[in-house]
């Protein structure tokens, strides 16, 4: 449904734009029908200009990003808005997501105004209440009110039901519960895997390793703008084939076991800088090689389905 | 030795007191590292910062703090003064970002340690070696922040705030924004800063609660500016005693948990607002078991060794 | 984590607009000055120019603010030239604002060449002396009226607006609703006037309010030096005549310091309103 093919995201700095920023370089991979994929990464992964990109909330440097067949970037004007209807987001910050000012359905008749014009009132409002209900809000608790009188939680869902309300098959959730408290995060994910059920796909991008193993089915390893691993969540995190992973599932501090005593030593890592050739891992990897600092390394299958990029694999 | 004592801290606000910490009781002993857990709103930083920070909005209502042996008086911001940095120290959250990019490192530490009545150059082979054991060169003194990276500038936050071995040093939010690896390298730090005897009890103030599963010895769990739950982190997962603190651990994805076998569930509701919060138990309204008595505030009292409990269903 | 974000309750914006003092006090001095110069001038006896009274006379129940040294009436004059004082304020004051909130919103909605180019004529205005070419461009014309003069202090003051709006949009423009708002399918044109500029307004009011400042300074000033309006009065005229006729020198207190004072009030009446604003949109500047 949804393909991405060795696309490349620069930023132009700097006064005249002169210095570049290499956000993601390369990457390729695919959504299908009914799945739940893990976009994972750390900040400076280029995660989030994955999510950027496929909204056409910024342009592609280099590359193609097809949602069924059709290149996205000849997408314009209404062309745009029908792509609009199919494929939709739901960002990190619920509260930075609605205008302050106004009142929180306020994005709802946003997407009347500009979608569904014909409609008449009392439908719409049937067409709302039913989608609020279908994130598990109750519809009188949460019209009419300005977002500071909500939740995140609340407010997370809100935007899910507007995504709902246009006739979506995949919806990007961009870190969408990192700022929600504890208690609530789980209703939320419990809902995305529900949405699944319905029949949409979803890019879940995330740095957190546990909510990934929770809610998808297959996860993408993000380092530095390239992918490092790719393939069957339940793979990737207990038997992991790159360096990265391997660090990864270590490191972070996981509920069912401790960390351990003796560690693989990481190299010291470099301080701030663009790689300059070679496997944008090689500073920091206690594998690499002589190969790893002058040639990167491509995307290859190791198992089926399985893909790491590794000269060490 | 940490002794806190019905301590109750409100935020004065031009609609009326937000009661956001009400009469907190709990004792952390040497060498432990206390992990205050809870949700937004709950009180932890309120209590965190009234040990050592109690300034406008937060206002002293009532209580007794007493580190060992010798009572805190939390309430006269100049008399904490002769405590502050010493004998207790915290860590605020974006400490790293509050670096003063103006002055080199080392300078900055210096203007600090004056600042305090301790003489730079008396405590500078010490703090030398303490940059060692964080895997800090002793050049960073010469740098200035930001020539160093998150992790570094953290670590040495670290350094700083722990240089006089306080007894007690409060750390708020000292992960969040720093990636995996460097994360771990800050939590075993504070780990071996306790090994080492540099600082006697730790608070950690977090709402990640696997990192307290990774280091810390007891959690405290709070809610709505109450205490939930006081337990060695073991019992806590394993047998928590406070249905808030039960339906909190039962909520947490973890790696092995996937959603098709096993689907978790929140808490629905929402924490009561602490301007004119419901008498008794907080957690009432959304507790699947509260019954008649919860309408009077259960104490917290101890059920087992180490182990303390706010609910009359506990008892 | 969920973050407590602040109330932005109408009654609170009241309760402080009202608490402030110095909301209270620039905003009251100000009415003052525009009552007046709306009813002043009806209230006048004789016209400014008009030989009306002795020469050089001080205050009196015939000339309350006493008279010229050619026997002119200063209150006459002082009334007529507070009005057209501020109107040239105002009428400077609001082409600045909107001319730098055009070039503003453009540049910093629209990145790219477009804010490159904005931002570079916006650099060589802002760095061009301002007073030095308004005194060049009036020293041009031959005859000038209020509106002229209005034009081009407004033309020659927009650019720290422009920056300043610049800077507001840009930021306005990476927050999540924008994107919200794209991804809804709505326009560039409509987010800049349904999303950003609702946002900025208190912002926008704040800029007009400097300018308006701004404008009564450079107007006066230009009178000052005889290059104001070729017909009619003003404050800074009289005070150009004043000066010029040793008002101070021979004790004629009375013509130099109505109209020196009032520019002193205006504009201060002016920054102590600005300064007020602000506290109350930005509740970090509120001493509680």
């Amino acid at each position: 449904m949804l393909s991405l093919e060795r696309v490349t995201k620069v930023y132009r700095l700097g006064a005249f734009g002169l210095q570049k920023l290499i956000a993601i370089r390369d990457v390729s991979f695919e959504i299908g029908e009914r799945e739940i994929v893990s976009l994972i990464g750390e900040s400076g992964s280029g995660k989030s200009t994955i999510g950027k990109l496929i909204l056409r909330l910024t342009p592609i440097t280099s590359g193609t990003i097809r949602f069924e067949g059709t290149d996205v970037s000849t997408l314009n004007g209404l062309s745009l808005k029908e792509y609009y209807r199919r494929v939709q987001g739901v960002f990190q910050d619920p509260f930075a997501s609605f205008n302050p000012i106004f009142k929180a359905d306020r994005v709802f008749r946003m997407v009347r105004d500009e979608f569904y014009p014909q409609v008449g009132m009392r439908e719409w409002n049937e067409k709302v209440e039913g989608a609020l209900r279908a994130v598990g809000l109750n519809p009188p608790d949460v019209l009419n009110k300005f977002p500071h009188q909500l939740s995140g939680g609340q407010l997370q869902r809100f935007l899910v039901a507007r995504a709902l309300l246009l006739d979506i098959r995949l919806l990007i959730a961009d870190e969408i519960i990192s700022m929600l408290d504890a208690s609530t995060r789980v209703d939320v994910l419990n809902l995305l895997a529900d949405l699944k059920a319905r029949g949409l796909s979803i890019l879940f991008i995330t740095h957190d390793l546990s909510l990934g193993y929770y809610i998808s089915e297959r996860a993408i390893i993000l380092y530095r703008g390239r992918i490092a691993e790719m393939g069957p969540t339940d793979k990737i995190y207990n038997r992991p084939l790159h360096p990265y992973t391997e660090m990864l599932m270590e490191s972070v501090p996981r509920l069912d076991r401790k960390w351990e005593e003796e560690v693989r030593i990481e190299r010291k890592a470099a301080l701030t800088g663009s790689v300059p050739g070679g496997c944008v891992y090689a500073d920091r990897c206690p594998k690499a090689m002589d190969i790893c600092t002058r040639e990167e390394p491509e995307l290859k299958e190791a198992e089926t389905g399985h893909f790491v990029a590794c000269w060490a694999r | 030795m940490l002794q806190v004592e019905n301590l109750t801290v409100y935020y004065k606000t031009i609609r009326g007191y937000v009661q956001a910490l009400e009469k907190a009781t709990f004792t952390i002993a040497d060498g432990e590292i206390m992990g205050l857990a809870g949700e937004s709103g709950c009180g932890k930083t309120t209590l965190g910062h009234s040990l050592i920070y109690l300034r406008p909005p937060m206002n002293y209502i009532g209580g007794r703090v007493v580190l060992d042996g010798r009572e805190l008086p939390i309430w006269d911001m100049e008399k904490m003064q002769e405590f502050r940095y010493r004998h207790i120290s915290l860590i605020p959250q974006y400490a790293m970002n509050a670096l003063n990019p103006t002055r080199k490192i080392g300078k900055m530490v210096a203007e600090l340690l004056e600042s305090r009545g301790v003489s730079y150059s008396e405590i500078l082979p010490e703090l030398k070696r303490r940059l060692d054991l964080v895997q800090l060169t002793q050049d960073v003194l010469k740098m200035y922040p930001i020539e160093l990276s998150g992790g570094m500038k953290q670590r040495m936050v670290m350094v700083i705030s722990t240089l006089l071995n306080p007894s007690l040093l409060i750390a708020d939010e000292i992960t969040s924004a720093l990636d995996v690896s460097t994360q771990k390298a800050v939590c075993e730090m504070l780990v071996e800063f306790r090994d080492r005897g540099f600082v006697k009890s730790t608070i950690i103030i977090t709402h990640d609660i696997s990192i307290l599963y990774q280091i810390a010895d007891s959690i405290m769990v709070m809610y709505a500016g109450q205490l939930s739950e006081k337990a060695p982190t073991e019992v806590v997962f394993q047998d928590p005693r406070h249905p808030y603190t039960r339906m909190l651990i039962g909520s947490l994805p973890k790696v092995g948990v996937r959603y098709q076998e096993e689907r978790l569930r929140g808490i629905p509701g929402s924490p009561p607002q602490l301007l004119n919060p419901p008498p008794g138990c907080r957690f009432r309204d959304r507790c699947p078991v509260a019954f008649g008595r919860c309408t009077e505030v259960p104490p917290f009292l101890e059920i087992s060794p180490g182990h303390s409990v706010a609910c009359w269903r506990a008892f | 984590m969920e973050q407590e974000q602040p109330k932005k309750v109408r009654s609170e914006f009241i309760f402080f607009a009202w608490r402030s003092a110095k909301l209270r006090i620039g905003v009251s001095i100000l009415l003052v000055f525009v009552v007046f110069a709306v009813v002043g001038p009806f209230l006048v006896k004789y016209d400014p120019y008009e030989y009306s009274g002795p020469m050089g006379a001080p205050p009196s129940r015939e000339h309350w603010f006493g008279t010229t040294i050619f026997g002119q009436d200063v209150f006459s004059q002082f009334a007529l030239g507070t009005r057209s004082t501020l109107t040239v304020g105002l009428l400077g004051g609001c082409i600045g604002t909107m001319v730098g909130i055009l070039v503003g919103l453009l540049g910093g909605y629209r990145s790219g060449m477009l804010d490159e180019f904005l931002n570079v004529i916006t650099n060589i205005i802002l760095i061009i002396p301002t007073l030095a070419v308004l005194i060049i461009i009036a020293a041009y014309l031959e005859v000038r009226g209020i509106l002229t003069q209005s034009l081009f202090i407004g033309l020659t003051a927009w650019p720290w607006a422009a920056r300043a709006i610049r800077a507001q949009t840009f930021s306005l423009r990476v927050r999540e609703f924008v994107d919200l708002a794209r991804i809804t399918g709505r326009s560039s044109l409509r987010i800049v006037l349904t999303e950003i500029a609702p946002n900025m307004m208190s912002y926008l009011l704040l800029v007009f309010i400097l300018q308006f400042g701004g404008a009564v300074l450079n107007a006066a000033t230009l009178d000052f030096i005889g290059l104001g309006p070729t017909k009619g009065v003003s404050l800074g005229l009289i005070m150009n005549n004043a000066v010029l006729w040793a008002a101070l020198q021979l004790g004629m207190w009375w013509w130099l310091l109505p109209p020196g004072a009032a520019i002193a009030a205006i504009v201060g009446a002016l920054y102590i309103t600005n300064v007020g604003l602000d506290e109350i949109f930005n509740p970090k500047l509120r001493e509680m």
